[in-house]
This record gives C-alpha cells, sequence and structure tokens, in this order.
C-alpha cells in the first residue's frame, strides 16, 4: 500500500467581487493535495481552508461533478476545461499536474457570458438559443406508437453524438471570436438527423442562428478551438452541417 | 387527520381512465387564469411545467443551476423501463406492475404502480416524437436491454446518457413554452419557504442566489419536483446541489413525509479513495448485463485479479441465486457485497471492494461491442481509477444512491397541504422499500408528463381559491423568517465549516442508518445527531455576506436542514422493526441473511407529521392491501 505522493501547488486564480469589479488574478497555495482528487475536489479544499481564516471562499460553479451536466466551466492555464482532451474540469485529475506547478485558473470570458463572480459567469444565452427553436414541436399527448418512426442504426448513432452536447460553453471560450457555433450546430444537427426534425428543419436553424446573434456571439472562422476544447468533442462537420442547413434556410425561405 | 390515499374503486385495471373520467375539467378559456409554480427542472419538473403550459396554464418554474437543462436527473445513464414487450419476451403492463411490487418488497401502493406501468409506453412514444435518441437496431426498430430485478428486456436507453437526452426532450419542450411566453424560468432562485394561505399551499419564497435577495411567488397550487435526499449521507451518487430543503421547508408546514428511512444503496460505484471526495461515482448497473461479479474464495487474497485462477473465485451472485444472478436487485447486490467485504474478502488496497468482471464478455462479444454498449462508462472509470477496464476488472462498492422516501402524496399526487403537489424522486409514492433500475426516470416523466397535468386540473377545478397576491401578510412572514435564519448563519462565526459538520453527519448516517441497521445504533444516532445539531447553531463558520452569490452560505442552509431531517430518518428506520427492501435490520433476518418483513404488523406506509424541531414526529399510518399481487417472501433464487 504505497501511500500516493501528495501535491503542493501555487494557484494564480481569477478573483472578482462582481459584474462592476475589474478583477484580478490572486495568488493561493493549495497543499497536501492527492492526485487522485479532481480539480473541483482542489478547489473545495482550497475554500475550506479560506473560510477556515475567515476569508471568503472562491465561487465556482459545478453540480453533477461526472462530465454530464454542463456546469462546471473554468479555464486552466489557458484551456477551457484544462489540459486534457474530451473531459469537462470536474473529471480533471490532478494526477494530470505536477508537484510544485504553478496553474492559473479564469472563467470562461465572452460578451455573451457576462461575469457574475470570481469564476462564474452568466450562460444563460444559451437557454435563449434553444428557446428560439431548438426543439420539436410537440405537446404531451398520444404520439403514433415508437417504433412507427423507424431510424437506422448508423443516424440513431449520428444524431446521438450531436445530442451529446452539455451546453457548457467551452467552445465560445476557446473561440477568439467567442462565436457559439459548435453549441448551437451539435442541436441542429441533432434534429435535422432525425425524421422527427424534419418539419420544422428551416425555421430551427433560421431562428437559432438569429438568436445567437443577437446574443452577441461572434462569427466563425475556422479557427477549430472548439472542437479541441469540447468535452463530448463534438466534431467541426456538425458546423459544416449548420452552413448547409442554414443556407438551404435561406435559399427558401419558408419550409 | 386521517390519511385518506384517494385510490379509486374498481378493479385495477380501469381505476386511472375511470379517475381520468371522473376528475372535473378546468375550462380551456380558464385555465390561463392559473398561475402555476414548479419548482424543480429535473424530469419531473420539467415535464410538468411544459405539458402544462402546452394546456395554457401560466406557469412559472424555479431552480437551483443556472439552466433547467443542468437538473440531476441529467446524470441518469442505464435507461427508462416500459412494458412495450418491442423483444417479445412476454413483457406486459402487469409484469411490470408485478416486478415493481415485489421489487419494493410489498411497501408500495398497488393503484399507483399500476399506472405507472400503464403510462410507461405513452413515455417512450413521446420521448421518441420529441426526437430522444435513444439506441436502435440495424432495421430502425428501438433496442432494449435487461436490468436488475426483471427477467425481461425492457430498457429503453441512450448509450449511457439516457438521463441526459430524456431531460433534454424535456427541457427543450420547456424551452419551447419559455419562447411562447407561457412560461416564466427563474434559475439560480432556492425555495427557502413554502407559502400556505388558509390552509392551501399559494406560493413560495426563495433567495434569489445571486443577488441574495428574498423573492416572494404567489400561485394557485406549487408542485415540487425537488428530487431526492441522498446527500444527506454526505457521499452520494447525487449532485452537489441535491438537497432536502424544499422537502423539509413544506413537511414544517404541514405536509407529511413518508418512509424517511428508505434509502437505496447502489451496487456498482467506484469505491471512495480518499477523505478530500465530494461525491461518489455511479457505473450504471446495465454493467452487471455482461459483468461478473466475484471476490476470492480466500480470504485477505491480494494477488492480482487475473492471477486468481477461476476455481478460486467466488462468483457469489451467480451462486446464491442462479436464476436471476448478476441481475438481482440493488439491495440484494449491495448487501451481498457487504457481506464479502466483513468477511474480509474485499479486493483493492482498502478491501471495500469486490470485482466487477467482462473479460467473458469480451471473450464472447468482442471489444468493439462492449465499448459500444458502455463505452463511456469504461471510460469514465478509467479516468477516475486511473485502471483500464478492458484489462483488468472494475472494483465496485455500494454507495447511497435513491431515496424512496419522500414527501406523502395521495393518488393525485396531492401531499397533505392542499395545493402542495409532489412529483419525481421527491414524493415517496411508486417505489416502496426498494426502487428497481430503470425506473425513476419512468416515474419522473409519468408523473410530470402523464399524472400531474390530469390531477392538478382536478384540483383547480374544485378548489375554491380566492385571489393571493405576494403581497399578503403570509409573504411577509415567511420572508422574514428566510432573512433571519440567513442572518443568524452569518452571526454564529464559529470555528467549523458546514462541508465538516456535513462530513461527520454523513459518516454517523453511513455507519448507523446505512445499508445494515439495528436499534442500538440507530438509538446512539439518534443522540447524537441533537446534539450535533447544537453544536451546529454555535459553532458553524460561514464567511462572505447574504447580499450576493455565497455557495459557503447555501451550503450551510443545506446542511442545516439534515441536521433536523436525519433526526426523523433514524427515528422512522428504528420504529420499523423488519426488514424489506433498502431497510435491513439486523436483528429481522431469515436463516440465509435475507430481509425478513413483518406483513402483520408494518404493511403500512409511514407518514410522519411535524411536531417541531427536536420533538417527536407523530406517526401516520396508510395501511397497504396487496389485492392483486400476493404478498410472498421476495426470492431471487
Ligand atoms: C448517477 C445516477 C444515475 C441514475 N441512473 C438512473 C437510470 O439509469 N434510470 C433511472 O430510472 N434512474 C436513474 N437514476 C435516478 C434518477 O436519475 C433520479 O431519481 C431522477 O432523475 C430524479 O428526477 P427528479 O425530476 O425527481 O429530480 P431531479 O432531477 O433531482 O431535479 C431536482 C430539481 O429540483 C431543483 N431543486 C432542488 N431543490 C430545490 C430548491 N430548494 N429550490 C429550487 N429548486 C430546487 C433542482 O435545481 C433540480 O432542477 C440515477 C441517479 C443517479 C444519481
Ligand atoms: S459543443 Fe461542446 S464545448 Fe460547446 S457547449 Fe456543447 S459540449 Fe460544451
Ligand atoms: S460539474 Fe457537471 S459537467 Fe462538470
Amino acid at each position: 500500500m504505497n501511500e500516493k505522493k501528495k501535491l503542493n501547488l501555487t494557484l494564480k486564480i481569477w478573483r472578482q467581487k462582481g459584474p462592476g469589479d475589474a478583477g484580478r488574478f490572486v495568488e493561493c497555495k493549495a497543499e497536501n493535495i492527492s492526485p487522485d482528487a479532481s480539480f473541483l475536489e482542489m478547489l473545495d479544499v482550497v475554500n475550506e481552508g479560506l473560510v477556515k481564516r475567515g476569508e471568503e471562499a472562491i465561487a465556482f460553479d459545478s453540480d453533477c461533478r461526472e462530465g454530464i451536466c454542463g456546469m462546471c466551466s473554468l479555464v486552466i492555464n489557458g484551456k477551457p476545461h484544462g489540459p486534457e482532451l474530451g473531459t469537462a474540469t470536474c473529471q480533471l485529475h490532478m494526477r494530470t499536474f505536477q508537484d510544485g506547478d504553478t496553474i492559473t485558473v479564469e472563467p470562461f470570458r465572452a460578451k455573451a457570458f457576462p461575469p457574475v463572480k470570481d469564476l462564474v459567469v452568466d450562460r444563460s444565452a444559451f437557454d435563449r438559443i434553444v428557446a428560439a427553436g431548438g426543439f420539436v414541436s410537440v405537446n404531451t399527448g398520444n404520439p403514433q406508437d415508437a417504433n412507427s418512426i423507424l431510424i437506422g442504426h448508423a443516424v440513431a448513432e449520428k444524431a446521438m453524438d450531436a445530442a451529446a452536447c452539455i451546453g457548457c460553453g467551452a467552445c465560445v471560450a476557446a473561440c477568439p471570436n467567442a462565436s457559439a457555433m459548435l453549441f448551437v450546430a451539435a442541436k441542429v444537427s441533432h434534429l435535422a438527423l432525425l425524421p422527427q426534425g424534419q418539419p420544422e428543419r428551416m425555421r430551427r436553424v433560421a431562428q437559432m442562428r438569429a438568436q445567437m446573434d443577437a446574443e452577441g456571439f461572434g462569427n466563425c472562422s475556422n479557427e477549430y478551438a472548439c472542437e479541441a476544447a469540447c468535452p463530448k468533442e463534438i466534431s467541426v462537420r456538425a458546423i459544416a452541417r449548420l452552413n448547409r442547413e442554414y443556407l438551404k434556410a435561406s435559399l427558401c425561405s419558408e419550409e | 387527520m386521517t390519511l385518506d390515499p384517494k385510490v379509486p374503486e374498481g378493479p385495477i385495471e380501469q381505476k386511472w381512465d375511470k379517475h381520468r373520467f371522473n376528475l372535473k375539467l378546468v375550462n380551456p378559456a380558464n385555465k390561463r387564469k392559473f398561475e402555476i409554480l414548479v419548482v424543480g427542472t429535473g424530469l419531473a419538473g420539467s415535464s410538468a411545467a411544459a405539458s402544462l403550459a402546452e394546456l395554457g396554464y401560466n406557469v412559472k418554474v424555479f431552480c437551483i443551476q443556472d439552466s433547467p437543462r443542468r437538473a440531476h436527473s441529467i446524470a441518469a445513464q442505464g435507461g427508462i423501463n416500459a412494458a412495450k414487450n418491442y423483444p417479445n419476451d412476454g413483457d406486459s403492463i402487469w409484469r411490470l406492475f408485478y416486478d415493481t411490487v415485489k421489487g419494493g418488497d410489498f411497501r408500495s401502493r398497488e393503484a399507483n404502480v399500476y399506472r405507472l406501468a400503464q403510462v410507461s409506453n405513452n413515455i417512450i412514444d413521446q420521448c421518441v416524437a420529441q426526437g430522444v435518441p435513444f439506441a436502435r437496431e440495424y432495421g430502425g426498430t428501438l433496442s432494449n436491454r435487461s436490468f436488475g430485478g426483471a427477467q425481461v428486456s425492457r430498457t429503453f436507453y441512450a448509450r449511457g446518457q439516457t438521463g441526459q437526452q430524456l431531460l433534454l426532450g424535456a427541457y427543450q419542450a420547456l424551452m419551447r413554452q419559455v419562447g411562447r411566453g407561457q412560461v416564466q424560468m427563474f434559475p439560480r432562485r432556492e425555495l427557502l419557504e413554502l407559502v400556505v394561505v388558509d390552509g392551501a399551499a399559494r406560493g413560495i419564497v426563495c433567495r434569489n442566489l445571486i443577488t441574495g435577495k428574498t423573492e416572494s411567488y404567489a400561485g394557485h397550487a406549487v408542485l415540487l419536483c425537488t428530487g431526492g435526499y441522498g446527500n444527506v449521507f454526505y457521499l452520494s451518487t447525487n449532485a452537489m446541489a441535491s438537497n432536502v430543503s424544499a422537502t423539509w421547508r413544506a413537511h414544517k408546514k404541514g405536509a407529511f413525509f413518508a418512509n424517511p428511512c428508505y434509502t437505496q444503496i447502489h451496487p456498482t460505484c467506484i469505491p471512495v479513495s480518499g477523505d478530500y471526495q465530494s461525491k461518489l461515482t455511479l457505473m450504471s448497473e446495465s454493467l452487471r448485463n455482461d459483468g461478473r461479479v466475484w471476490v476470492p474464495k480466500k480470504k485477505g487474497d491480494t494477488r492480482a485479479p487475473r492471477q486468481i485462477p477461476e476455481e478460486e473465485r467466488d462468483y457469489y451472485l451467480e451462486r446464491k441465486y442462479p436464476s436471476f444472478g448478476n441481475l438481482v436487485p440493488r439491495d440484494v447486490a449491495s448487501r451481498n457485497a457487504k457481506q464479502m467485504t466483513d468477511e474480509g474478502r474485499g479486493v483493492g488496497e482498502t478491501g471495500l471492494s469486490v470485482y466487477l468482471d467482462f473479460s467473458d464478455a469480451i471473450k464472447r462479444l468482442g471489444e468493439e461491442k462492449i465499448k459500444e454498449k458502455y463505452g463511456n462508462l469504461f471510460d469514465m472509470y478509467h479516468h477516475i481509477t486511473s485502471e483500464n477496464p478492458y484489462q483488468v476488472p472494475m472494483r465496485i462498492y455500494p454507495a447511497v444512491h435513491y431515496t424512496m422516501g419522500g414527501l406523502w402524496v395521495d393518488y393525485n399526487l396531492m401531499t397533505t397541504i392542499p395545493g402542495l403537489f409532489c412529483l419525481g424522486e421527491a414524493n415517496f409514492s411508486d417505489h416502496g422499500a426498494n426502487r428497481l433500475g430503470a425506473s425513476a426516470l419512468m416515474q419522473g416523466l409519468s408523473d410530470g408528463y402523464f399524472v400531474a397535468p390530469y390531477t392538478l386540473g382536478g384540483y383547480l377545478a374544485s378548489a375554491k381559491l380566492g385571489a393571493v397576491q405576494s403581497g399578503h401578510p403570509a409573504f411577509r412572514e415567511a420572508e422574514r423568517a428566510v432573512e433571519e435564519r440567513i442572518k443568524t448563519l452569518l452571526a454564529v462565526k464559529g470555528k467549523k465549516t458546514a462541508v465538516e459538520f456535513h462530513r461527520d453527519l454523513g459518516r454517523l448516517l453511513w455507519d448507523d442508518c446505512g445499508m445494515a441497521r439495528n436499534a442500538k445504533g440507530l438509538k446512539e444516532a439518534l443522540a447524537k445527531i441533537p446534539a450535533m445539531r447544537e453544536e451546529f447553531w454555535k459553532n458553524v463558520d460561514v464567511t462572505g455576506s447574504g447580499e450576493e452569490l455565497n455557495m459557503t452560505l447555501e451550503r450551510a442552509g443545506r446542511v442545516a436542514d439534515y441536521l433536523e431531517f436525519s433526526e426523523l430518518m433514524v427515528r422512522d428506520a428504528l420504529h420499523r422493526e423488519e426488514s424489506c427492501g433498502g431497510h435491513f435490520r439486523e436483528e429481522y433476518q431469515t436463516a440465509d441473511g435475507e430481509a425478513k418483513r413483518d406483513d402483520e404488523k408494518f404493511s403500512y406506509v409511514a407518514a410522519w407529521e411535524f411536531k417541531g424541531v427536536g420533538q417527536d414526529a407523530q406517526l401516520h399510518k396508510e395501511p397497504l392491501a396487496f389485492e392483486n399481487v400476493h404478498l410472498a417472501q421476495r426470492s431471487y433464487a
């Protein structure tokens, strides 16, 4: 039973009292951290220390802590969700770091994600994009038997790949233009691939894109930084599909 | 006060149809005159809010997270049950009903369970119509898999992300109504008081988690869809924000709490590894379809798993329960794992785990097939433990996962407070003393899409509700209570953090009110909890202020409620002198260590009435009658 070596780290953490405050990096120590702890558990330990010293804890978002709710965020050493590919911050383990490392921790920054406090930002723009059209208009009732809509295995799998988006916003934080294209593309692709999504296909893409622009997200200039940051590895091919869908929608303005 | 479950008369197959016919309807033009407050946006809350808004009600929806899509339901992995019988393996509504009553160890209300089985098929149809990408066969039909406690394949799934996909379906339906202006969404709000006027639920008081402001909302009915209280144990598979506060505050206002001691310990979780740990990670029990559970036959065998030859392994579930094998219900699987580790045959560094081995399945089906079925679960395991489960067996151990107890509701899902409904995991209704896998998602969506939209209409059409505004004195009083409490929490300025109190409480409950319980331990816990609570209010340390986002304060408020609620949970466990489902009292077991019920004395729902903090709650009993499924000792052998 070999005791795993504990880590001692220096954090440069973004602290900001509220939207009106300019914000700054503050240095603090994270000591005696188990390499098996997650990044957020490391922050928990730091926060316990702060509270014990009568100071305010660092505000950060999280909920499921298993990579599915999309609540956690953080830009770690310049990368949204940290250095590992295909994982959210809550799934990042401290064994990725070396004893003595200095780690910078910042919020997701984008015009459309206004700051709230410390590492917490407001991502409600995403909800408004979905409200604009990211659904199939079907009321609760008695739809046809589920098996009367046949969907081939491969199509179902592709739709699922796109539907896996957790709405975290890392794609926006990673993009030099703070574009939300990958997020929008994931939802548009999921529904455009399935027969259930067909009737509203044109309307959906037009309205979701319009809302995206209204929220102040930037344009896509094919940087592919979004794909690299995405914890669910949503492919930029979805953006190509979104563009095709959008083009079709603008050519034939009504379905 | 007598408890009236309001179960309709007639044969069980006809109850729901007849009842729907008998419920008064709200005229379409009148629906928009009603304000409905829905608290919680998991499967239960999102589906109810969307469906009610579609019908024309004005709906206000509240949740703790920054978006309704992040509710804890998002984390459900394995699947959702329905009695479709697509695989043609003999399933039926009756069989799903039977399995659920039996799986719940005969402690649920038959009529509710039957209705659940009846509407299960509509749920799948509804979700598919919304575009939920369930797994499909090559021919394009839906795929099914098996789950614990059933001998048929009735579980629908979307990879290992079924909860996510079902919730996104409901969330999208909800957001569609937000877009139409029929729903107003209030995220980052925490319900801290229920407001009761003239005996009926008429509003809520929340804390705006961003500004710290106390906010009041009035309505004609309140739907609590706030999930389970598993986090009372500190470590559980629940999300960080899952809590008992909403239901507990309602309980303090008169809603009876039913069967709080029924908690489910899930058998396939990643074992605890250290003190820093903030939560436990579940791996879907669908893994038990292909994984085989074993421990070494010899005590203290420290060889690597692959070094232990076949004949020196004990596949104890297959040995003890030949017909269900690795697919016995959760409580049985968990208890057996505990028994193995208690015997000193546990594995891993701490000895507190058992193997879940896929090598046979990989040989049989190939790694590709296993990857397709469980890829994300294997990745998750690999990530957390840095061990590769394609090469070495997983190590698993039970963890707190789900709470069958919850607010008592009648057949209409209404609590003992008129106008206060409770849906999803937050109520007690359908799973008895043990929930079968893939049935929580089914219940949440059944309550939200197909039950509450009818029964709420019945209430609104017959209750005579005057106008109440959020300026009513009852709101002022509730706001004052909320503000006082926050002020007190901030003023203590003690030496111990809320997290530390929470951890202590969790450990106490896990030891004395966890997988196995006995009178001695429970009595000790009953003595310790009030002392802990007293210390909390004298010595808790909460920094920051009340007028801003303050997660330390939020946590402290929830821990304060756990310190009250846990006393009721332990009291309930102590009073129930029998073993049933997830409630295993060591004094009451059969010769071969199985749970031994006492149907003569305990075939009832224990519904507790609040009498004051630190006062004994008053017990009310709802007798349970089993007219359709015969009471029998559960057997999975
Ligand atoms: C890891 C995991 C895997 C699971 N897998 C499965 C599975 O495969 N199949 C299955 O059937 N079941 C599964 N379950 C169980 C199932 O996911 C839950 O029981 C179910 O999703 C609960 O749904 P709900 O709508 O009742 O509540 P939740 O989804 O818990 O939602 C609660 C909502 O209430 C809100 N809320 C809570 N308190 C307050 C408050 N005080 N003020 C305001 N809002 C509040 C929250 O913000 C949230 O929106 C799993 C559970 C876990 C933990
Ligand atoms: S596309 Fe990826 S990065 Fe963007 S919101 Fe979805 S999951 Fe997050
Ligand atoms: S906390 Fe849920 S994805 Fe990280």
